[in-house]
């Protein structure tokens, strides 16, 4: 048996390492800034830059892009996920088809397919009703939307298949029991519940789209960094620029995590802790 | 178009009055066959159950009993035979010598009238109590929010849970969860309750709870089918018990003499060795 120890000192344990460790990062944090400060940036033209019209116009049209797209790619995601869970073999295989080509072709190379549509297509249309010039119809914003919003689908297809089949086979059953139709039953009892799964790489995917939207410069769509290189075509102050772009990058992305934490608790609700009502 | 039910004639039963026996069955099974790939798994399941009856079926793992309750209410599809609810026929919609399948609306529908009560409760997780309660009457019967939340407390209360209405299934215990489950499909105002080993996924203690919101069940004249290992509660709330084993109804009948006096080899053997 141990005696109760008496007025004895408890001495910390000492972490050398932490010590060492943050030492060392610090230094190398503290030459990054330095390199930035003397090196040539003119800071003021960053701040200057960060609120002009034509910046704030790219900005807007980054986030309206980035919105647009995933709203497309969800639709089409959940569409096909079902589609290809579907018993039948046409629409699961056309399911399968979809997510494979557009996974495979690069985002940037799909983009400019869209874009150069005409050249496939000079009219669009249902003929004796109506057609339309491809070029007319093709603009920037819509080839970008098409382009980013499938291939978002094909990616999406596949997180929302995962989380349809990791809800458990008793709830289907369960629903089925309360004389549920299929459609009720994805709506009401099971996608609530595969949104669980889904949330997080849907919404680490929303920030990889608020990114990719930057692809759609090269088809003169006017989001924010084709915004910031018309600036530095005319003045030269490219590094600056790009600063200012960036910049506005991280705010964007770093209200979308704060926002996506938040949907990921509501749907965690009934599952982990109970949620604040 | 309803097509007259086969005769269908009932042994003595207890407690059952003359009336239901007389009126067509709710449920009537004939030559009920279902396979799984080349593995038989119900050979011929003859049964008919009146109105108002609690039917326990026993039986060793792998006869059948789960996939038979299954068939009921169409979670299987029947290889062969046919069935009947409530003087429907289950899956199909007769025209003349055709049979047409049912859609997926239709099948619905006529799963609307069967409970279902499983093993692992399948409670709704992201629903509350009462949530998971009013589910199935607002969503599949349009009933109103206000009605169905009134509905759905009287229904906590009698399972004893009125305090529980805004807990989340991870928040009750088994035999709480399993409480909340019968509340829910009574909550769809069925006429037939089906019930797949109802306590097996409770702690001991906690399997007299939901026996007894059972048996109160069977005392309001709710016809029922358990299938269950408890042979108390065969004996003591059942009208009738039915032994399966390999695919097929062995023995069926008054429960005394099936669990105490059983004719069967089979069936002395399964309550041997379920009693030691
Ligand atoms: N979906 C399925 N696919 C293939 N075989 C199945 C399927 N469902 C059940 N079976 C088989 O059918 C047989 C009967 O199963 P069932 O679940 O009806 O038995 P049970 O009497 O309920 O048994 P237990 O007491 O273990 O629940 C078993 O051999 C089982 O393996
Ligand atoms: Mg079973």
């Amino acid at each position: 048996m141990i005696a109760e120890p008496e007025n004895l000192i408890i001495v910390p344990r000492r972490h050398f390492g932490r010590i060492v460790g943050a030492a060392v990062v610090c230094l190398a944090l503290a030459a990054i800034v330095r390199a930035f400060a003397v090196g040539q940036i003119e800071w003021n033209y960053v701040a200057e830059f960060l609120t002009v019209q034509a910046i704030l116009t790219g900005l807007v049209n980054t986030i309206v892009m980035a919105i647009l797209a995933m709203l497309l790619g969800i639709t089409l995601g959940v569409v096909f996920a079902v589609m290809r869970l579907s018993a039948n073999p046409v629409l699961s295989k056309t399911a399968i088809g979809y997510i494979w080509f557009f996974r495979a072709v690069p985002a940037l190379l799909q983009l400019l397919l869209w874009f150069n549509l005409a050249l496939v297509f000079p009219t669009i249309g249902i003929p004796g009703l109506f057609s339309f010039k491809t070029v007319d119809v093709m603009t920037p914003f819509v080839a970008a939307l098409l382009g980013l919003g499938i291939q978002q689908g094909a990616f999406t297809a596949e997180v929302v298949r995962a989380g349809l089949l990791s809800v458990d086979n008793g709830q289907y059953e369960a629903a089925q029991t309360l004389g549920m139709t299929r459609l009720k039953l994805l709506r009401r009892i099971i996608m609530p519940q595969a949104m669980r799964v889904i949330v997080p790489p849907i919404g680490n995917e929303f920030i990889g789209m608020v990114k990719l939207t930057s692809l759609a410069s090269v088809i003169q769509f006017a989001e924010i960094l084709h915004s910031a290189q018309n600036i530095y075509y005319a003045n030269s102050r490219v590094i600056e620029l790009l600063i200012v772009a960036a910049i506005w990058y991280i705010v964007v992305v770093t209200v979308l995590s704060l926002i996506q934490g938040r949907i990921e608790a509501y749907y965690a609700r009934g599952v982990a802790a109970p949620a604040q009502r | 178009m309803t097509e007259t039910l086969p005769q269908a004639t009932f042994p003595k039963v207890r407690t059952i009055d003359a009336d239901h026996l007389a009126g067509a069955p709710l449920v009537l099974a004939q030559k009920v066959e279902k396979h799984f790939g080349h593995l038989k798994v119900l050979k011929g399941i003859d049964l008919a159950i009146p109105k108002g009856e609690v039917l326990c079926i026993i039986g060793p793992s792998g006869s059948g009993k789960s996939t038979f309750l299954r068939c009921i209410n169409q979670l299987e599809r029947i290889d062969g035979g046919a069935l009947w609810v409530s003087g429907e026929r289950v899956g199909y919609h007769r025209d003349g010598n055709r049979l047409y399948e049912l859609d997926d609306a239709a099948i619905a529908r006529q799963r609307r009238s069967i409970g279902m009560v499983f093993q692992r409760f399948n409670l709704f997780p992201h629903l509350t109590a009462l949530q998971n309660i009013i589910e199935g009457p607002v969503q599949v019967l349009s009933e109103p929010v206000a009605e169905a939340t009134a509905r759905a407390l009287a229904l906590l209360e009698r399972v004893g849970l009125a305090d529980k209405r805004d807990a989340y299934p991870s928040q009750l215990s088994g035999g709480q969860q399993q409480r909340v489950a019968i509340a829910r499909s009574l909550a769809m105002r069925p006429e037939l309750l089906l019930f797949d080993e109802p306590t097996s996924a409770l702690d001991p203690e906690l399997v007299s709870e939901v026996l007894k919101v059972m048996r109160d069940l069977a005392e309001t004249g709710m016809t029922m089918i358990c299938v269950t290992h408890e042979l108390g509660f065969a004996r003591e709330v059942g009208h009738r018990v039915a032994f399966m084993d390999q695919g097929q109804i062995v023995e069926l009948g008054d429960p005394r003499s099936v669990l105490v006096d059983p004719r069967e080899a089979r069936t002395r053997a399964f309550i041997n060795a379920v009693r030691h």
